[in-house]
C-alpha cells in the first residue's frame, strides 16, 4: 500500500467515527470533553456552531453517531452522545449564550432571500446567512417556527420551551417572518425581488391505504398519523378511542401510539408488516413504546377495515414472514395461517410520508424527475432554476432534523456563492487542524485513561404521571454527575495517533504495549494481503489501515484504526516520540468563511 | 503517564485450548523506560505461554535484581512469582524445583544479575541441569544502576556516557556450553519470530534451558559506539537457522521439503523444525556449537538461534532419584511410612 496521506483531512476525520457519521459533522469528542470539564456554555456553542439545535437534538436526534461510535466495537454500548448533548443545553447559562451568539450587522449586504417553510432546514439557512448581512423573509403556514419539530414531534419528547428558545436564537437575529401564510405559488415568489429562494417545505403528506376495503366508509375513525399528531399539538384533537391500532413501524408510529396512550387509549397496539428487527423506528423508541404497555405485532399485513352499522369495528390482518434473497432484498410471504382480526375504535396510519409540491408551477424552469421530485444537486442543493435551492425533507424525501441542518449549511454556502456571482460547485475546503497534546514527558492535555464503565441510563419521569399529561417530558436527562461519568466513557477518537517515520527505531515498544493490538511492523503489501498479516484480525474493511513510509529494515508500520482506544500508550512507550497524540479539529466550512 | 492498562482488548483475540486469551497471561503495566528491549521479551513470553496453553498457575517465575529482574511484574500476572536477592535467583529456583517438580520454572535475569554477582549461582544451576528456563535479558550494562558496563559488554564497546570497555566479555552461551548445558540458545528482543519459538522450545526442554536475549537498553546503551544497540544488533545478528515450534497437540501444517529440515521431538512430544541450518553447523554436537560461536565472534557477528540441544542428559531430579511427586502432596504416611520400613532399612544395612 502507499503510505497514508495524513495531510488529507478526510483521513483523520474518518477516524473520529461519531463526527464522520454525523451529517453535520459535529465535533463530538470535543464537546464531550467540555461537558466532563463542566464547561457547559463552551460545549453548547461547539454544538450550536455545527448542529444549530443542541437542546432539541439532545432529545430527539436520530443519532447516526451512536451506532458508529468506536466504543460499540470494543465494548457493547456506544457513548450516550445524544443525551450528553442535552446536558450541555440543560446546564448552559442563558445570558452567557446570548452574548456568544453571532452579531448581525446593522448594515445589510443588499441581498434578500426568501425561505419557504420554517423547519430546521430553513432555520439553518437563516442562521448562516443573517450574520453575513443578508435580509431574510421566512414564510410558513403554521403559527410559529419549528416545522415538524413543532407540529409533529410530541411535547413529551420535546418541550415547547426548549424548541422556542432555539428557534428564537435564529428568528431574533432579525428574520422577517410571515406565519400563518401558505405559499401557493413559487412563480409569485420568483416575481418578487428575492436574489434567491430556498425551499424548506418538508415532506408534508402522510401515506394512506386508499384501496383497502372499508377505507372510505370508516373515514371518521381512520386518521393519517402525521396530521393527527399536528392536530394534537395544536389542540384541535384532545381524545381518541380506548382501543387504538397504529399501523406502521417507523418513528411516526411510535409517536402516534405513545400520544394515543395519553389521549385515552387503553389498549393501544402497533401492528407492522415487517419483522420486529427490520422496523424503521429506532431501538430506543421501540423500547419506550413497549415500556408504556404498547405491544408491537410484527409480520401482520392489513387486509381490510371491518365495519358494522357504518362504524369501524376492527382490522383484518394476514400473517407473513420475511424471506431474504442473497442481495439482502426482502419479500413478505403469507404464512397461510388464519387471518387475524383485531378489534378497535380508531386506527392511526403511520406508514410513511411523501413530498408534494402542488404550489410549484411546472413552467418556472425547475425540472422534476423521478417520483415527481424536483431535480436537486446533491452537493450544492441548487435546482435546475439557479435561483432556487432546496434542503431538508423537501430535497430528497423524509430524513431527520440533523440531515435538514446539514443540508441547510450547504445550501447557505451555495446561496452565498450564488449571490456573490461565484461558481456554486467550487466548495470551500474544510478546516482541519492537528495539535500535539504533549504537556510533559508522559503527560497529555487530554484525559487518556480509558474507563471501563458501562453506559449509564437516562432516568425517566414516573409513568403514572407522564401517561396522564401529554406535555410532561418523559426523559429527565442526566444529572451533571452521571453526565461526567458517561462523558468519561468517550475514547477521544479525535486525539490522533500520528506516526513520524524517520524518528522510529523499530524497538517494538508500541506493538508490545498496545492493549488492542492495533500496531504491526511488517513487509508492505496490497491491502487485502496486509490485513491477513497484522498483529490481530483486521477484518473491518470500513476502517482504514494507517501505513507509514518504509523503515530502515524495509518494513512499514501498519496501524489498524478499527479498535484503537486512543489511550496514548504507544506514544508514552515510544522512546523517540515517533508516535505523538495530536488533537484533530475538523470543521465543515460555513457560508462566508 | 499511565499507571494502569486499559481493560479493553481486541474483540477477536485468539483463544487458546484453555479458553484463555493473551490478556489472561499479561501482568501490570511496565514501568521500564519507553523502548526498553526487556518489554519486548516480556511480550514474547506472554505470547509463548499463551500459545502453549499452559495454565498460568503451573508456572513459577523467578528473578533477581535489575530492570530485567523487574519484568516478571509485567507478565504472567496469574502465575507464582519470587523476586530473589541480586544474583541469587538460581538457588531459590533450585529449592523450589526440588520441592515441587510439577511447576514450570521460568527464571528471568540480567547480564549483571547473571554474569557478575550471580555467576557462581548460574554456573551451578547449569552444572546440575536444573529443570528450568533461564532467560537473560542481556543489555551489556547495569541498567537499573544507571548503565555501568557489565561483564557481557564487548571489548571496545562504549555506553552512552562511558569509555570503551577495556575488558574481554563473557559469552554466556559459550560459558553454558562449557559447563555442560543441555539447551543453549541466543536471540534478540527485536526478533519475535525467532524468540517466541525458542522460548517455547526452552519450556518443552527437560533440563536447564538458557535463552540469552540481546535486549538493548535504550537509555544507557543504545548509542552508536555500543555493540548492544538496536541498530548494531540488527546489522550484525546472524541466525544459525530458523526454528519452528509445533506443540505436541497441534498437527503439523507447514510442509518441508525433504532434506531441508531437521525434525527434533522434545520430551513433551512437541516437535522442533530446524531449517536452513548453516553449513557444517550441528546443534547436536557440543564441539560444533562451540566452534560456531567462536567463528561468529571472530567475524564480528552475533550468532542467534538454537545453539545446542541435548535431549538425553538426565536432569537434577533424575540424577538424585528424587520422589516423583511434589513435596506438598506427600502425606504423613508417605513421610513416616512406619516402623516396618525402618526395620527393613536397618536390616539392609546389617
Ligand atoms: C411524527 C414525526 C416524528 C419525528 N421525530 C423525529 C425525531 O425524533 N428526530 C428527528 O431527527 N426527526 C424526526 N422527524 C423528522 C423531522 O421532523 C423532519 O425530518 C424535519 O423536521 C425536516 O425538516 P425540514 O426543515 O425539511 O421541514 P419540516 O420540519 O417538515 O418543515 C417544513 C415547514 O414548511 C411548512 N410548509 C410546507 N409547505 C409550505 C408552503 N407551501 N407554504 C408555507 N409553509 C409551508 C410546513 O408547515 C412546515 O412548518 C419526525 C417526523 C415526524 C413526522
Ligand atoms: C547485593 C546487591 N549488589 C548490588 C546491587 C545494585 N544493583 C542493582 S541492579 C544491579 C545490576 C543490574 O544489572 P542487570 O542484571 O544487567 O540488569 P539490567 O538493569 O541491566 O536489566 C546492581 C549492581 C544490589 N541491588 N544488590
Ligand atoms: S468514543 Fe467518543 S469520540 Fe469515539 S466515536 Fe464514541 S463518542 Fe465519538
Ligand atoms: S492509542 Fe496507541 S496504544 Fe492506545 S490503542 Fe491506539 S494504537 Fe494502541
Ligand atoms: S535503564 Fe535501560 S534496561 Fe533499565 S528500563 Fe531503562 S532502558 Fe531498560
Ligand atoms: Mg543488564
Amino acid at each position: 500500500m502507499n503510505a497514508t496521506d495524513i495531510k488529507n483531512p478526510e483521513y483523520f476525520h474518518k477516524v473520529v467515527d461519531c463526527q464522520w457519521a454525523c451529517p453535520a459533522h459535529t465535533p463530538v469528542p470535543e464537546y464531550i470533553r467540555l461537558i466532563a470539564a463542566g464547561r457547559y456554555d463552551d460545549a453548547y456553542m461547539v454544538n450550536w456552531e455545527s448542529n444549530v439545535f443542541p437542546g432539541i437534538l439532545g432529545r430527539t436526534c436520530d443519532r447516526p453517531c451512536e451506532p458508529a461510535c468506536r466504543r460499540e466495537r470494543v465494548e457493547d454500548e456506544p457513548v450516550a452522545i445524544c443525551r450528553l448533548k442535552r446536558v450541555a443545553a440543560d446546564n448552559k447559562t442563558d445570558s452567557e449564550i446570548d452574548q456568544r451568539l453571532p452579531k448581525v450587522p446593522r448594515r445589510k449586504n443588499g441581498k434578500k432571500i426568501a425561505l419557504i417553510g420554517a423547519g430546521p432546514a430553513s432555520l439553518t439557512v437563516a442562521r448562516d446567512l443573517m450574520p453575513l448581512g443578508y435580509e431574510i423573509d421566512m414564510y410558513d403556514e403554521q403559527l410559529e417556527g419549528g416545522g415538524m419539530m413543532l407540529s409533529q414531534i410530541p411535547a413529551f419528547r420535546l418541550p415547547i420551551e426548549v424548541l422556542r428558545q432555539e428557534v428564537n436564537y435564529i428568528l431574533d437575529m432579525g428574520v422577517v417572518t410571515t406565519f400563518n401564510h401558505y405559499v401557493d405559488s413559487l412563480k409569485g415568489m420568483l416575481e418578487q425581488d428575492y436574489d434567491a429562494v430556498f425551499v424548506g417545505t418538508g415532506a408534508p403528506r402522510g401515506k394512506d391505504l386508499p384501496k383497502l376495503p372499508g377505507r372510505q366508509e370508516a373515514e371518521a375513525n381512520i386518521h393519517i398519523g402525521i396530521d393527527w399528531l399536528a392536530n394534537v399539538a395544536f389542540e384541535h384533537t384532545a381524545s381518541i378511542g380506548k382501543r387504538v391500532l397504529v399501523l406502521g413501524g417507523g418513528n411516526t408510529a411510535m409517536d402516534c401510539c405513545r400520544t394515543a396512550r395519553r389521549l385515552g387509549g387503553e389498549d393501544v397496539r402497533v401492528v407492522v408488516r415487517s419483522p420486529f428487527a427490520d422496523m424503521k423506528a429506532s431501538p430506543w423508541e421501540k423500547e419506550d413504546a413497549m415500556h408504556e404497555d404498547i405491544p408491537i405485532y410484527d409480520n401482520h399485513v392489513p387486509k381490510e377495515f371491518v365495519l358494522e352499522d357504518g362504524r369501524l369495528q376492527g382490522v383484518v390482518f394476514e400473517k407473513v414472514e420475511a424471506v431474504y434473497d442473497e442481495d439482502g432484498g426482502r419479500e413478505l410471504v403469507p404464512t397461510g395461517e388464519d387471518l387475524v382480526f383485531m378489534p378497535c375504535d380508531d386506527v392511526l396510519m403511520a406508514i410513511g410520508q411523501e413530498n408534494s409540491f402542488p404550489w410549484i408551477e411546472r413552467d418556472v424552469g425547475l425540472a422534476f424527475g423521478k417520483w415527481d421530485m424536483p431535480v436537486v444537486d446533491e452537493v450544492t442543493f441548487q435546482s435546475t432554476n439557479p435561483r432556487v435551492f432546496f434542503g431538508g425533507d423537501s430535497a430528497f424525501g423524509p430524513e431527520n432534523i440533523i440531515t435538514a441542518v446539514a443540508h441547510g449549511h450547504q445550501a447557505a454556502i451555495s446561496i452565498d456563492l450564488y449571490c456573490s456571482g461565484k461558481d456554486v460547485s467550487q466548495r470551500p475546503p474544510p478546516q482541519a487542524n492537528l495539535l500535539t497534546q504533549k504537556m510533559g514527558v508522559h503527560e497529555w492535555s487530554y484525559d487518556n485513561r480509558v474507563e471501563g464503565d458501562e453506559r449509564y441510563l437516562v432516568p425517566q419521569a414516573d409513568k403514572k404521571r407522564t401517561l396522564k399529561d401529554r406535555k410532561l417530558e418523559v426523559e429527565l436527562g442526566f444529572d451533571v454527575e452521571t453526565a461526567f461519568y458517561e462523558a468519561q466513557r468517550c475514547l477521544n477518537c479525535d486525539v490522533q495517533t500520528v506516526f513520524d517515520t524517520p524518528k522510529c527505531i523499530e524497538c517494538d515498544a508500541c506493538v508490545d504495549i498496545c492493549p488492542t493490538d492495533c500496531i504491526s511492523f511488517t513487509a508492505n503489501g496490497e491491502e487485502q494481503d496486509l490485513r491477513q498479516r497484522l498483529s490481530a484480525p483486521a477484518g473491518n474493511l470500513a476502517q482504514d489501515l494507517y501505513v507509514s513510509d518504509q523503515l530502515p529494515t524495509r518494513r512499514v508500520m501498519v496501524k489498524d484504526e478499527n479498535v484503537c482506544l486512543h489511550c496514548g500508550l504507544c506514544a508514552e512507550r515510544c522512546p523517540t516520540a515517533a508516535w505523538d497524540m495530536q488533537k484533530f479539529l475538523y470543521g465543515v466550512t460555513k457560508a462566508g468563511a | 503517564m499511565s499507571f494502569i492498562n486499559p481493560t479493553f482488548r481486541h474483540p477477536e483475540l485468539p483463544v487458546n485450548e484453555l479458553g484463555y486469551t493473551k490478556k489472561d497471561y499479561e501482568g501490570t503495566i511496565s514501568t521500564l523506560c519507553a523502548g526498553c528491549g526487556h518489554d519486548s521479551i516480556s511480550g514474547s513470553i506472554i505470547r509463548a505461554v499463551h500459545e502453549l496453553s499452559i495454565p498460568p498457575h503451573q508456572i513459577a517465575k523467578l528473578s533477581g535484581i535489575g530492570c530485567s529482574s523487574k519484568t516478571p511484574a509485567y507478565f504472567l500476572g496469574n502465575s507464582h512469582g519470587f523476586n530473589a536477592v541480586h544474583g541469587r535467583m538460581p538457588s531459590v529456583a533450585t529449592g523450589a524445583a526440588m520441592a515441587n517438580r510439577d511447576l514450570i520454572y521460568l527464571g528471568v535475569s540480567g547480564d549483571g544479575d547473571t554474569a557478575s554477582i550471580g555467576m557462581g549461582q548460574f554456573t551451578h544451576a547449569i552444572r546440575r541441569n536444573l529443570n528450568m528456563v533461564y532467560i537473560v535479558m542481556n543489555n551489556g550494562c547495569y541498567g537499573l544502576t544507571k548503565g555501568q558496563d557489565s561483564a557481557t559488554a564487548d571489548e571496545g564497546s562504549a555506553s552512552k556516557k562511558g569509555d570503551p570497555n577495556p575488558f574481554s566479555s563473557i559469552d554466556l552461551c559459550a560459558t553454558a556450553l562449557n559447563l555442560g548445558a543441555t539447551f543453549v540458545s541466543r536471540s534478540f528482543s527485536g526478533d519475535k519470530e525467532q524468540l517466541i519459538p525458542l522460548i517455547k522450545a526452552a519450556i518443552s526442554h527437560r533440563g536447564f534451558a538458557l535463552v540469552d536475549v540481546v535486549s538493548p537498553c535504550v537509555t544507557f546503551n543504545n548509542n552508536a559506539a555500543s555493540t548492544k544497540s538496536y541498530e548494531f544488533v540488527r546489522e550484525h545478528a546472524e541466525a544459525t537457522g530458523t526454528v519452528d515450534f509445533v506443540p505436541m497437540r497441534e498437527e503439523i501444517k507447514a510442509h518441508y521439503e525433504p532434506g531441508t529440515s531437521t525434525e527434533v521431538t522434545m520430551h513433551d512430544g512437541s516437535v522442533l523444525h530446524l531449517r536452513k541450518l548453516e553449513e557444517g553447523f550441528d546443534p547436536f554436537d557440543r564441539a560444533s556449537a562451540m566452534s560456531a560461536i567462536a567463528r561468529h565472534r571472530e567475524a564480528g557477528k552475533v550468532m542467534t538461534g538454537l545453539v545446542y540441544l541435548d535431549r538425553t542428559a538426565p536432569d537434577l531430579h533424575e540424577v538424585l532419584d528424587t520422589v516423583h511427586r511434589p513435596l506438598n502432596t506427600l502425606s504423613e504416611s508417605d513421610l513416616c511410612p512406619g516402623n516396618h520400613v525402618l526395620e527393613n532399612i536397618n536390616a539392609s544395612l546389617r
